[in-house]
């Protein structure tokens, strides 16, 4: 018998600090799966976040830096800038990339800075215990939207792929879910393809991966992947929204 | 012939392999506990595996290796 | 012997940092020192390095944290309220124990203040940026040669102590055309940067640069650390010009621009046959104490002139705790003080004296 799955050399041996069911394990495992694929463990450059994420400079084998809440993209811009033929990357939830990091996410897209980023939407602050995000829904109930959000006080969604879609300098821009196995064979596409884009220098690429947050959301693993097929999705269609891979080869 | 190995000591009981496996033979161990505190998974009817991987893909902690 | 050229001291900055080896330049346009950025992004290209003007304050520091963390000696400029927003990656580079260098040309505050001169961010500089129990190394340069000499060690400072430094100014320094070399001098042997995120090429472990430490004896233990560090600093490089102190009965403190005004007060005090010196701190962190100390016996007192409400006065009584009268002039809102304000400060205090 051959061994057909095992766990990724990218991935450190260790216990993820995860809740039960969250999904964050689930991408962790496919950037790291890409890594080996790809074989840029060894020139990888990681920034993590500040959020629950934030652990995640001791689960990948590459170089890791933890930057301030928001920042990654700044800091990843400062690596990149340094370290042109590495790979850098950053890990973001979507209160750090859609909140208080906006402007460095959407500045790095204009400036077309030739990073991956992978953002983990799951429409919830986790680390802080369930606080509403940029990406919480209408009527979703949270600590501080705890009669649901009404967009009328407390503002809509951000559709942060649809947003960078429209700036020049994003070469690649995909939504992709965890939610189920097909899914997740197609988010690893994608985040392929991203490390891929940044491999060819073409620039700007994000995954915005729709993820879970069984814990703050009150629900079950099972139950929670559901939740986010039923509101998530039709809030979040997945698809790609820039792709300027093609046009930019033949330049 | 296919088999799954579980890293027990990894698992949190989220038990999403279990909906995902095909021939739905992972089940709660219901016997034990492991150090965190869960009940893990185990397959009794090994002979049933597929090998597909789809509990593998779907687990969030790695505990699944797969031999086909 | 270099060539002697007239150049303004933002500019002067500018160039010595590049002749230190920095490659990486972020920053956000704010007077009163946008020349420093305006000479990097012409420089930068035609040296092979990085000019990056940035969404924001908060972003070119957060840059500069990525950069120092890859091993780049990487700069950042800004004036007072921009330097405010840098405060949280000054605190995160300091964290991570990652090298890197800023400037402060500060102007008036508080809020948006005024762009001329001030000295008003000395607590900023020295006690107060960002978050947490750290230190940077602040240098006060007072002439646009001085500016070369320590924009120079700054870098230099940075990578041995593995620590943020900035260099404060303020807009008449940044402006100021004087004749200067541009000769970096001997320079000190540095650590290689084995900590710095290069990439594992699979040969090592993963390097992780981070200031989150959950365990509250870990992290007590790392800013214990720093600290024992902080220590070796103050003893080592601390730095003052004594002038006209050999025989003083009073002494002036100043630094920066308000110590040049001070060497023409204490010319003409002196011709009043009133014996005034000078002390001036070239690094306002660590503070020079043992120089005061070394004349708190000889001086019957001293006299701390700032542009600011008095801020650098405080650190003065602390170093003489109590032996000297220590007393405190300033001017403020971007008003430089004139040499006889000074004088006559001066002369009350001595006047009283006798």
């Amino acid at each position: 018998m051959q061994q057909v799955f095992k766990r990724p050399d990218a991935l450190c041996d260790v216990n993820l600090h995860y809740c039960p069911g969250c999904t964050h394990g689930i991408v962790h495992r496919l950037v790291a799966e890409v890594l080996d694929e790809l074989g840029i463990e060894g020139k990888a450059i990681g920034v993590a976040p500040v959020g629950c994420s934030v652990f995640a400079y001791d689960y990948w084998n590459c170089d890791m830096q933890q930057a301030a809440h928001g920042r990654a993209p700044a800091v990843a811009t400062g690596i990149k800038r340094v370290r042109p033929d590495n790979v850098v990357f950053t890990y973001q939830g979507d209160g750090d990339l859609a909140s208080i990091g906006t402007a460095e996410t959407v500045h790095a897209a204009m400036r077309g800075e030739n990073i991956t980023i992978i953002f983990i939407n799951n429409a919830i602050y986790g680390m802080t215990g369930g606080q509403m995000a940029p990406t919480t829904l209408p009527g979703q109930v949270t600590q501080t939207s705890p009669y649901g959000r009404d967009p009328k006080t407390q503002g809509y969604p951000i559709r942060m792929s649809e947003m960078l879609s429209k700036t020049d300098g994003a070469a690649y821009i995909e939504r992709v879910s965890v939610d189920s196995v097909k899914n997740i064979n197609s988010a690893k596409k994608a985040i392929k393809k991203a490390f891929q884009t940044q491999l060819d220098g073409k620039g700007f690429s994000m995954v915005e991966v729709l993820s879970t947050c069984p814990t703050n959301w009150g629900k079950s693993p099972k139950e929670a992947l559901e939740w986010l097929r039923e509101n998530m999705m039709p809030y979040y269609p997945l698809g790609v929204y820039t792709d300027k891979t093609a046009e930019n080869k033949a330049e | 012939m296919a088999k799954v190995v579980f890293r027990e000591e990894r698992c949190k009981g989220c038990y999403l392999c279990m909906d995902v496996c095909p021939k739905k033979i992972i089940v709660v161990a219901e016997d034990r506990m492991n150090a965190k505190g869960f009940r893990p998974v185990e397959v009794l009817k090994m002979d049933e595996c597929l090998g597909c991987a789809m509990c593998a893909t779907m687990c969030p902690d790695c505990v699944i290796e797969v031999f086909k | 012997m270099a060539e002697k050229v007239l150049v303004k001291g933002n500019e002067a900055l500018a160039e010595a940092a590049i002749l230190s080896g920095c490659r990486h330049y972020f920053g956000y346009p704010i007077t009163p020192q946008t020349e420093i950025a305006a000479y990097m992004a012409k420089r930068m290209p035609k040296v092979g390095g990085v000019f990056l003007q940035a969404e924001s304050e908060v972003a070119a520091a957060n840059m500069v944290f990525g950069a120092a963390g890859a091993g780049a000696r990487a700069l950042t400029s800004s004036s007072s309220p921009g330097i405010s927003l840098k405060a949280e990656a000054l605190s995160y580079i300091a964290g991570c124990d990652l090298p890197c260098v800023v400037v402060n040309i500060v102007r008036a505050g508080p809020g948006l203040g005024g762009i001329q001169p001030a000295q008003s961010d000395y607590f900023q500089a020295t006690k107060g940026h960002g978050h947490g129990d750290y230190q940077m190394i602040v240098l006060a340069p007072s002439s646009v040669q001085e500016i070369i000499h320590l924009t120079a060690d700054a870098f230099d400072l940075a990578d041995l102590y593995r620590m943020p430094v900035m260099i404060i100014g303020d807009g008449m320094l940044g402006q100021m055309m004087e004749p200067v070399e541009f000769d970096l001098g001997e320079r000190r042997k540095l650590p290689e940067k084995t900590w710095a995120t290069t990439g594992t090429e699979k040969k090592r472990p993963h390097n992780v640069i981070n200031s989150l430490i959950m365990n509250p004896d870990d992290l007590e233990a790392c800013v214990r650390e720093r600290y024992e560090r902080y220590e070796l600093i103050k003893e080592k490089e601390a730095m003052a010009e004594e002038y006209m102190m050999d025989d003083a009965d009073f002494m002036i403190t100043a630094y920066g621009t308000t110590a040049r005004i001070a060497k023409n007060a204490i010319a003409e005090l002196r011709e009043k046959g009133i014996k005034v010196g000078l002390v001036r701190p070239i690094t306002l962190w660590p503070f020079p104490e043992k120089v005061y100390q070394k004349y708190q016996d000889k001086v019957s007192a001293i006299l701390s002139v700032e542009m600011s409400m008095g801020q650098m006065v405080d650190d003065v009584k602390l170093a003489v705790s109590g032996k000297v009268p220590v007393h405190f002039f300033g001017r403020t809102g971007g008003n430089v003080p004139y040499p006889a304000e000074i004088v006559e400060a001066m002369e009350k205090i001595a006047g009283g004296d006798k």
